[in-house]
């Protein structure tokens, strides 16, 4: 596997809005050109820093949101130097940002983070298994191109509540990987979470990693399955951030088995191997326990 | 009308630190000089006031440290740092070879460990003043309790001097009743110069769990929403005490950077904008400089306390 060390060629830039759609519930997909961004070579599971304010260098500098938001890339367009983003309406920051029209003008920072490992050509045939929940899908779209790009066979398991949240599921079909759903409230695919797929899935693909990114408590219990199988992989971690560059040490977190205090989301992250992983505590998940469908029938 | 006269002069004297332009990057939001490389050329600067040392290896707070508030952030790091040895040892060569001004902010636990970092500090190459951090709010012992009392402070300062010919630069905290009080204590105790001001102790709460947001509970205020405290405090201060000012709190245009000199301060610190606008200190530098001209001044000393007088 090729871990690619980030990469200091990270820069500010004043990119263009080419689509900002409303893409699923409480879901946007941002498409922005970015030249300057898409030529520093971004990776799958890196970052661009928003200013969620539309940029103006006779604005206001003390335009409330302050502080950028982290989004990682949910597909780059290498021809046209273009990159896209899926966001969730979650504060005022992001609810700002679907005000936002094309041809409009935004401030952006990145490349930014450790991106995905994936596999070297050299390598041989690959089988990936990517394990999404909600918007947590983002990231493993752009990963899904790549590993398509270089032949890969990937498997995609894609969770959310309602149908209506699976906003990358028609992308992921186009680029070639086979893909599984659950629902919470049957509206598609299985009813129950992503993780009720997971052992089974594991069985019939073998999969040589696990990538994966959602809600923690989903992400642990990916841990937990695929250590029990013996399947190394990575997981994308959230975390609020101020500086995006490793500067403020405000993106702390604790990783197994290191005493040597934390590691910044950030810079040595976001992506982390998914053994190392110390997941917030959260319930049992998915295969591991009855869910809610189950109860229900 | 503009005039075609000689480039305005940016150098500073803060208290012995001789700067090729008043705007520094405030402790705490540039690391070691190296984390922001791509976008801002350390040497460019001022100076550099690295990330608050201690004596030894600082983990830092647990988790969540910073949230943001409006028009501001908080943040509790818990002063995270390799020890002042790492420093020494790995940052401060690299800082050295980049040609990079360094203040080196300490922060002790006690009296005896602000005198022994600053002892260490004294035979280095390459650090052009101290910073003493006497002001820190995020951590159990030390940073604020020198900071909140006159005679506390004092203790400090004069450790500190009796150990290093360095410039010394006490950082006060706003989080006190008389800030002139404190500032003149610390130019008894024999400062070269104050650095004001540091955070505004606060908290914020999550609704939903109904809980204090920040792993530390407490967390420091800064941004745009305190730079009314800074400019009244540096203006007092001003006018009380004879030391050079190194103003901060909020700059986020040089617009904002104009009035911290004109309440006094002969250098100013760039924090939390850096991290909105990484090339912020930059364009200050820049938007500075532009002022002069206009307004046809020779240098910064002329627009210095011009609003305190």
């Amino acid at each position: 596997m090729e871990r690619v060390e980030a990469k200091r060629a990270v820069c500010v830039e004043t990119a263009t809005i080419i689509k900002n759609d409303h893409v699923g519930v409480g879901l946007w997909e941002m498409e922005l050109a970015a030249p300057r961004i898409v030529a520093a070579k971004p990776r799958p599971g890196q970052f661009v820093h928003v200013r969620t304010v539309p940029a103006d260098p006779r604005g206001n500098p003390h335009a409330h949101p302050l502080l950028r938001r982290p989004f990682s890339l949910y597909d780059v367009d290498m021809e046209r130097s273009n990159i896209s983003i899926l966001y969730k309406v979650q504060g005022t920051g992001t609810s700002l940002m679907t005000k936002l029209r094309p041809r409009d003008l935004i401030d952006i920072m990145g490349p930014l983070g450790r991106s995905f490992s994936t596999p070297s050509q050299a390598n041989g045939p690959f089988t990936a298994l990517v394990v999404g929940g909600g918007v947590g899908i983002a990231p493993l779209v752009y990963l899904t191109r790549l590993l398509r790009q270089r032949g890969c066979k990937v498997g995609v398991l894609y969770g959310a509540s309602t149908c209506g949240e699976l906003a990358a599921l028609y992308r992921l079909q186009q680029l070639g990987a086979s893909c599984r759903c659950t629902t919470l409230d049957e509206s598609l695919g299985v009813c129950g979470v992503v993780t009720d797929l997971l052992p089974q899935a594991i069985q019939a693909l073998h999969p040589d990693f696990i990538y994966t990114c959602g809600p923690e408590p989903m992400m642990a219990a990916v841990a937990r399955i695929a250590q029990k199988n013996n399947i190394p992989g990575e997981a994308s971690l959230e975390a609020h951030m101020a500086c995006g560059v490793g500067a403020c040490l405000g993106c702390a977190r604790k990783l197994r088995g290191s005493d040597a205090g934390y590691v910044k989301v950030c810079v040595d992250g976001p992506v982390f191997p998914i053994d190392r992983i110390e997941f917030e505590a959260g319930e049992k998940h998915g295969a591991e326990e009855a869910t809610e469908c189950e109860q229900r029938v | 009308m503009r005039t075609e006269g000689l480039a305005p002069d940016l150098g500073v004297d803060l208290g012995g630190i001789k700067l090729a332009n008043p705007v520094l990057m405030a402790s705490g939001t540039f690391g070691y000089g190296a984390d922001y490389v791509d976008l801002v050329d350390p040497a460019d600067l001022g100076a550099v006031i690295v990330k608050g040392t201690t004596l030894h290896p600082r983990a830092g707070n647990p988790p969540p440290r910073i949230v943001e508030t409006p028009s501001g952030m908080l943040n509790a790091i818990g002063l995270e740092n390799p020890g002042i040895e790492a420093f020494m040892d790995e940052h401060l060569p690299r800082l050295r070879a980049h040609h990079v001004t360094v203040i080196v902010n300490i922060a002790g636990e006690s009296v005896d460990e602000y005198a022994e970092l600053a002892k260490i500090i004294d035979g280095s190459i390459g650090v052009a003043g101290i910073e003493i951090n006497i002001s820190c709010p995020n951590v159990a012992r030390g940073g604020m309790q020198f900071g909140a009392d006159p005679g506390a402070a004092r203790e400090v300062v004069s450790a500190v001097r009796s150990v290093t010919s360095l410039p010394i630069v006490p950082k006060l905290s706003p989080n006190v009743t008389d800030i002139v009080s404190m500032a003149v204590a610390c130019q008894d105790a024999g400062a070269d110069a104050i650095s004001m001001i540091n955070t505004l102790s606060g908290i914020a709460i999550d609704i939903e769990k109904r809980r204090p947001l920040l792993g530390n509970v407490f967390g420091g205020l800064s941004g745009p929403a305190i730079k009314p405290v800074a400019l009244r405090m540096i203006y007092q201060v001003y006018r009380a005490v004879d030391l050079p000012i190194l103003g901060g709190g909020g700059i986020a245009s040089a617009r904002d950077a104009l009035e911290f000199h004109m309440a006094g301060a002969t250098a100013v610190s760039i924090g939390t904008g850096t991290f909105v606008r990484p090339t912020l200190a930059m364009e200050v530098i820049e938007g500075v400089r532009d002022y002069l001209v206009v307004h046809n001044l020779e240098s910064i000393d002329q627009i210095i306390g011009a609003a305190a007088r």
